[in-house]
């Protein structure tokens, strides 16, 4: 099963998911360059952080309209899966494939700490294998991660079950003082209506080795994987069914 | 053509930095100060002047140069580029 890293110029947490991803079995991660146009060979994308474009005018706002951000668009409407972290969630904000939008931290403060965010979906394709209220410790490290939505808009994310994580004490208590940015609702991951696009400002890819002092990023690489596998059964039998 | 354009926060957008010069400009001695808000502002320079130039700027403001969801632009012809003509 292969993953394709987007490389735009400024990221820098390409490698990071590219080893995150590699180090589980049944994965394979390649860079793919901004400037390409076709994801075809892919079964997943992945938009890692980082500065895209130096985050000139607003962060992703350049990014969106790299090349390979219309396949990125296409094969997302076409239902593949694809994951944002941190400025990769800007650019999928940016380019409207997720709802809202990523302002200044409240704190106006650059935050790098380890943050704790509760599961709030645990159906969803990126959440597999992680029952509803379920802690993930995961790595932050942004100036722009505060998640604002209008009214009409959060309460569309909550009635559709579109937020997946919200920042949360060790409690699982989605408390003021657990939000690190400012975070409208502790919102710390969303996913589109459909379901297949998911965006998060934690660092997923740099919690999936024990050494870094986490290994729970490495749970939602495992269930893109495991939501690609029951997918490509379901088609498999389908087209049994057809046969027959 | 020369052109201004303004971005600026919508007023539902927590601004936090204006909030700190707003809080800055008290604390050195004008507590008049009810609120500032921050934005950005744009000078563009433009080959031609035509009508059809300014609606693709449109475009390219609500797509580029503003986030809609959390952004309003205004776009401005600058008039003092034009060369005056009664002096």
């Amino acid at each position: 099963m292969k993953f394709a890293v987007i490389q735009f110029p400024g990221s820098n947490c390409d490698q990071d998911c590219v080893a995150a991803i590699n180090s589980l079995e049944g994965l394979r991660a390649e860079y793919v360059w901004h400037k390409e146009t076709s994801l075809d060979d892919f079964d997943a994308i992945v938009l890692p952080g980082g500065f895209a474009y130096g985050d000139y005018l607003r962060c992703g706002a350049i990014a969106r309209f790299s090349p390979i951000m219309r396949a990125v668009v296409n094969d997302a409407r076409a239902g593949k899966l694809v994951l944002g972290t941190c400025n990769g969630f800007q650019i999928l904000c940016e380019a409207g494939l997720l709802p809202g939008a990523l302002v200044r931290n409240r704190s106006l403060r650059f935050v790098c700490d380890m943050v704790t965010t509760r599961v709030e979906v645990d159906d969803s394709p990126f959440t597999h294998g992680c029952p509803k209220g379920t802690l993930l410790h995961l790595p932050v490290a942004h100036g722009e991660g505060c998640f604002f939505a209008d009214a009409e808009t959060l309460r569309e994310l909550n009635a559709k079950r579109q937020v997946i994580l919200r920042y949360s004490d060790s409690r699982g208590c989605a408390v003021p003082e657990a939000n690190p940015n400012g975070s409208t609702e502790n919102i710390a991951g969303i996913c589109n209506r459909e379901g297949n696009i998911f965006g998060l400002m934690p660092h997923p890819d740099r919690a999936s080795d024990a050494r870094l002092g986490s290994i729970d990023g490495a749970r939602i690489f495992r269930s893109m994987m495991q939501t690609i596998s029951a997918n490509r059964a379901m088609t498999a039998s389908d087209r049994v069914k057809q046969v027959a | 053509m020369k052109v201004k354009v303004v971005v600026m926060p919508k007023a539902a957008v927590l601004d936090p930095q204006g909030n700190a010069v707003r809080d800055a400009m008290r604390h050195l001695g004008m507590p008049e100060v009810r609120s500032v808000r921050i934005g950005k502002y744009m000078e563009i320079d433009l080959d031609g002047k035509n009508g059809e130039l300014e609606s693709r700027l449109h475009g390219l403001c609500r797509d580029l140069l503003s986030n809609p969801v959390i952004e309003d632009y205004e776009l401005q012809k600058d008039e003092s580029a034009k060369p005056k003509r009664n002096k």
